[in-house]
């Protein structure tokens, strides 16, 4: 919201401060300021200046040469504007003075334009007479300024006088950004009630008083609420013998300052009352209204209505409309119909003030597609009590600016009204809840400033009705701390029970997966939980693949964003690409992020949340180097026991012969593999790509922090080491695994030194060489125990089709 | 004998003058005092000397041979020495070449910002929690006082999944959570991943973190509000960081405020960065609405407390001048690189 200061000190006239010193202490109480403009920034020695003679120039057709009286003397100015003539009051920029723009209107320098005298075609000029384009405003806002040429002022501006003061200019608009609980600060009169209580100044409301001209209201227009419900009080007036005029210069200061577009003094009159007392009007056409009765009713389904901007709007029975005894006339709250609008012609006008619910006006501007100036402020829920001021300050408005003539009393429907909240004054409970010491007559005395009125004798207050924020106490200590200061509450620690600091188990095992994939040269990326269901596509899922069963969100940003994901592989993938395409080298990132598992379709209960510990990379390293991340993980948090590497792990996205479903304890615990080839050219990645992907609800119950000393060993290790030539289908794990079973409870370690497949293998054979090294922890190893378990190891393996070299 | 002695002896050490290698003073040393040398002659000579005299004679010799190993030792160690820094001259190495790293990874920004907070609160007695990415309606925002037609509801462009779940638009939802375990005094801090229907831009994202905070208690005052986040900004931003608390609304809590803290950057004297303002907006805080802790079970005639929600991509582009949101969530490595 955007107001000029003065129109605030028309209510705080003792309010006195700088333009700084007002933004700062209104944000510190709350009405947050969020930056203001001064209207007179870059104007300087401007003075209004009386065109006493006017010559032609004697070189140059189009430039003319005025003497001008500035008040103290009479200058000589050389123009080349068309609209000037003798005896026109005008701005005038003196030398050395400065304007805000050039006469084109484009946007305005910062520094704004220096005028210095100098000569024209050789005739000297000493100062320079300005179009409102060159103050730094603009036809819209100054609708009496002509389209090409200088500002005339009306004659009863004094020669000499500042000519910026007399275009209202010496003003500061300020912009406020109002919270959504604080309905009333949508309006002058709300920001002003606010600064007179900050800055402790006098609060004087405008005085309305209506004349009227004896007639009835009521025998002129009849209302007839159906749902008051939905409309909780309505209030019609009615001017006549209406005259369409521009409204004055005052009135079309304050309005444009606010940005909005002086039209003529009845639509004027409205905005202005709007902006006052935040209380949106309609005005109709009296002669389009049937039956000379509004009904308020909602709108049945399907119905089709014409609003005044010539749009067809459809309608449904949530919508409340305003109507006449035969037809709609308006969507209640929102914007009034083509079929009763004011012209030019109007000569009696009927005035709506009323009160619609915030949630119904939202919801119906949402639907029907329109949202304007008044259904914004409708649909914050206005206080009722309000739109009977507002009308009457607008009919008073009339009669002062010899708008029409009023026709006196008002027709008022209204259902129960919200009463004034009242609550028990209790200031001990105020000072306890914010750590302060504020005296009640400080309390007191801030109550009064925002309108608390308080009684004495029962100890009450009694909230006025615009303050609909104000509930219970909390509201009530809100407002001694605004208008106390935040600044001045004191800073301490909360006292009490004392508590331990902790990070529980699971995001403990995150921080370490976190370290061991960065000591393994892994960045941390970070990617949406979102996706496009193309992605299924793409990783070559199977159609009856259960991943396919995402969560849909019912109104994404767009169909790349439209399911919850499912699989986490989509944003690593994407995120090497990104990188591969950027020509980045040996990349290697991980990512820990939920995937979201419906338990059923369409969701009817919480979705399964599982963290992925996700590991991708190209570039340097390979399957292997992958694999000894995740063992490095797993001995980092106490899965001391071995993982067991499945080929046949069935997933389509890697590679058929590179991939393995990983198993601790016989629960697969996540995946790995080299990307499918067709997977990375979906994704534009044109290298080889390894992935893996923990599911850290399964590795969880497995994860320890726990750990045992066992000793180191004293009695020497004996090493034996078996060379074979292994049938190409035997792999390492099934070895390792006899080694393991038959090794016996000496057996402490095995090692594959060398691996190797080729001319001199026969083929369908590879040739593999172990290190077995075993000991015993409280003796030295006698050689029969060695060759005994030893034996028992080689009769496993031969029983695998493995050949043993000497 | 003397004069022979003399002589061997003045011989010997001429030869180890002479010698410019450790095998040639071998050599002088065999030649001398070895099994066969010159010194054992002499002594294998004792036998023509007169007994009266041999032990003079002894005496002599055994002094030569003292007098030819001392130098001798000498000269080995000074010619060791010699050839160890010849070695070592050798072994110069260019040491401006570069270093062989470990190649590192590194933690994303977001996470180092987090892992700071939660160090903070951590030292402060809260514990970390976590909630649900995808909520029930009732934790996002009925329970947090925003009613089925608060104006909030649209304000914060919520995705919905069906009529009742949605992804969550606040942290704050996690407090609700909390509370419903019914274990007091609370102190939590919940960070966590928060979704807008916001398109994405360079000071947008539909998906971003918030980390919430909650302390409730006995006795629990504004004033501790205050001075709990003045502690956390000083440790965050450095010492010197000052805080300033403006009203502001939110429907959850009551009274509410905005915190901004001194612009850590020019120190609140006003620049590019803060917009010339010295200030920077942070976060948003309030005690929580009684209201909110009725409908979770607590008593606030009891118990008061007061609640925070930090923007983590908030504090990770200011902390570490990040100009661009969407840098944070292409995982560019020239970017995750340099955190």
């Amino acid at each position: 919201m955007n107001t000029a200061l003065s129109w605030i000190k028309a209510y705080v006239p003792e309010l006195s401060c700088t333009d700084q010193e007002y933004m700062d202490a209104m944000t510190l109480s709350g009405t947050k300021v969020e930056g203001y403009t001064r209207l007179d920034k870059n104007l300087e020695k401007i003075v209004v200046g009386q065109i006493e003679k006017i010559e032609k120039h004697p070189d140059a057709d189009k430039l003319i040469v005025c003497q001008v009286n500035i008040g103290k003397e009479v200058i000589q100015i050389v123009t080349g504007a068309p609209n000037v003539k003798e005896g026109d009051k005008v701005p005038v920029v003196l030398d050395g003075g400065k304007v805000a723009g050039g006469h084109d209107g484009g946007p305005l320098p910062e520094e704004g334009i220096v005028i210095k005298a100098g000569k024209l075609r050789g005739v000297p000029s000493n100062g320079m007479m300005c179009s409102i384009e060159e103050l730094g405003s603009s036809r819209d806002m100054y609708p009496e300024a002509p389209e090409l040429g200088i500002y005339i002022f009306e004659d009863d501006v004094e020669v000499g006088a500042d000519a910026v003061e007399a275009l209202g200019l010496r003003d500061t608009v300020f912009e406020y950004e109002v919270t959504s609980n604080r309905v009333d600060c949508y309006s002058v009169i709300g920001i002003a009630r606010e600064a007179a209580a900050t800055f402790r100044k006098p609060f004087i409301l405008p005085e309305v008083a209506v004349k009227g001209n004896g007639e009835k209201a009521e025998d002129y227009i009849s209302v007839e609420v159906q749902d008051k419900e939905l409309c909780p009080r309505y209030c019609a007036r009615v001017c006549k013998n209406i005259k369409i005029g521009p409204s004055p210069k005052w009135m079309q200061r304050r309005l444009a300052a606010s940005g909005i577009r002086p039209i003529n003094n009845l639509v004027d009159i409205t905005n202005y009352v709007m902006e006052e007392y935040g209380q949106p009007m309609h005005a109709y056409d009296l002669s389009t209204i049937a039956g000379n009765k509004i009904i308020v009713r909602r709108a049945k389904n399907g119905d089709v209505f014409q609003t005044l901007d010539g749009q067809e709007r459809k309608l449904d029975e949530d919508v409340l409309m305003i109507c006449d005894a035969e037809k709609e006339v308006g969507i209640a709250g929102i914007m009034g119909g083509e079929n009763s609008k004011i012209t030019d012609d109007v000569t009696t006008v009927l005035f709506e003030a009323a009160t619609f619910i915030g949630a119904n006006i939202r919801k119906s501007a949402k639907r029907v597609g329109l949202r304007t100036d008044a259904s914004g402020k409708f649909e914050k829920g206005l206080d009722p009590h309000n739109a009977e001021a507002a009308i009457n300050r607008a009919c008073q408005l009339i009669e002062e600016l010899g708008c029409g003539e009023v026709v006196s009393g008002i027709v008022d429907v209204k259902g129960e009204l919200k009463e004034e909240v009242v609550l028990p004054f209790e200031p001990e409970s105020y000072n306890k809840l914010l750590g302060t010491d504020v005296s009640e007559a400080e309390m007191l005395e801030i109550f009064k400033m925002i309108e608390v009125r308080y009684d004495a004798e029962k100890k009450e207050l009694i909230v006025p009705t615009f303050r609909q924020d104000i509930l219970r106490q909390c509201d009530i200590a809100e407002e001694v701390a605004r208008f106390y200061g935040y600044d001045k509450i004191p800073t301490t620690l909360p006292t009490g029970e004392a508590t331990t600091g902790k990070l529980p188990f699971k995001l403990r095992i995150e921080q370490k997966a976190r370290d061991i994939a960065e000591y393994c040269g892994f960045s941390q990326g970070m990617c949406y939980s979102f996706e496009s269901p193309k992605v299924f596509d793409k990783l070559l899922l199977s159609a009856d693949n259960p991943a396919r069963k995402a969560i849909t969100i019912a109104n994404p940003l767009g169909e790349d964003f439209s399911i919850m994901r499912t699989l986490s592989l989509n944003g690593m993938l994407t995120s090497l690409a990104t990188n591969y395409n950027r020509r980045n080298k040996n990349v290697r990132l991980y990512e820990l992020g939920n995937i979201y598992l419906p338990k059923a379709l369409p969701l009817t209960e919480l979705p399964e949340e599982r963290m992925q510990f996700t590991l991708g990379m190209y570039g340097e390293g390979d399957f292997f180097t992958m694999k000894g991340v995740l063992e490095e993980f797993f001995e980092c948090i106490g899965m001391k026991k071995k993982a067991v590497y499945d080929p046949k792990a069935n997933r389509n996205y890697l590679h058929p012969g590179r991939q393995a479903n990983i198993l601790y304890e016989n629960k697969i615990i996540g995946y790995l593999g080299e990307v499918h080839p067709e997977v990375c050219d979906n994704y534009d990645l044109k290298t080889r790509a390894y992935v893996a992907v923990l599911d850290m609800p399964e590795i969880l119950p497995f994860a320890t922090f726990d750990r045992k000393y066992e000793g180191i060993a004293k009695y020497p290790a004996v090493l034996r080491d078996i060379s074979m030539v292994v049938p190409k289908e035997v792999m390492a794990g099934q070895i390792e695994a006899m080694i393991a079973q038959r090794g016996g409870k000496i057996l402490e370690d095995y090692r594959l030194f060398d691996i190797y497949e080729g001319d001199q293998i026969k083929k369908g054979y590879k040739s593999m060489a172990y290190s077995i090294t075993f000991r015993a922890l409280d003796r030295t190893l006698e050689e029969a125990d060695v060759s005994g378990a030893m034996k028992k190891i080689l009769n496993g393996l031969e029983g695998m089709g493995i050949e043993l070299r000497s | 004998m003397k004069e022979k002695l003399e002589q061997i002896k003045a011989e010997a050490l001429r030869q180890i003058e002479a010698s410019d290698a450790l095998d040639r003073l071998n050599e002088v040393r065999v030649n001398y005092l070895g099994k066969k040398g010159e010194l054992t002659a002499v002594l294998k000579s004792m036998k023509d000397v007169a007994p009266e005299d041999r032990p003079k004679v002894g005496q002599l010799v055994n002094e030569t041979r003292e007098e030819i190993e001392r130098v001798l030792e000498a000269s080995v160690k000074k010619m060791e020495r010699a050839v160890r820094e010849a070695k070592l001259k050798k072994e110069v190495i260019d040491v401006t070449l570069p270093a062989q790293k470990a190649n590192m990874g590194h933690r994303h920004p977001n996470t180092i910002a987090l892992e700071e907070v939660e160090r903070i609160f951590i030292g402060m007695g809260y514990e970390v929690v976590e909630g649900p990415d995808v909520e029930r309606d009732y934790y996002n925002f009925e329970a947090l006082n925003i009613p089925a037609d608060h104006p909030a509801k649209d304000e914060q462009d919520t995705f919905y999944i069906t009529g009742d779940i949605l992804l969550r638009t606040q942290t704050s939802s996690t407090q609700v959570h909390e509370m419903e375990k019914g274990k007091l005094p609370i102190r939590m801090i919940a960070p966590g991943r928060v979704f807008r229907s916001d398109e994405v831009d360079a000071t947008h994202s539909p998906s971003f973190h918030q980390i919430e905070g909650l302390v409730i208690d006995k006795n629990i005052t504004f004033a501790d509000l205050k001075g709990t986040l003045a502690e956390f900004a000083a440790e965050l931003f450095g010492e010197e960081t000052k805080v300033k608390f403006r009203p502001h609304h939110f429907p959850f809590t009551e009274p509410s405020a905005e915190m901004d803290v001194s612009c850590f950057k020019c120190g609140g004297k006003g620049c590019r960065f803060c917009k010339g303002e010295g200030w920077i907006e942070i976060l948003g805080c309030g005690m929580v609405h009684p209201h909110v802790l009725e409908m979770s079970g607590i008593d606030p005639e009891q118990y008061t407390g007061f609640a925070f929600g930090v923007g983590l991509e908030r504090i990770a582009l200011l902390k570490y001048e990040i100009d661009d949101m969407r840098l944070l969530y292409e995982n560019d490595i020239r970017f995750l690189k340099q955190f």
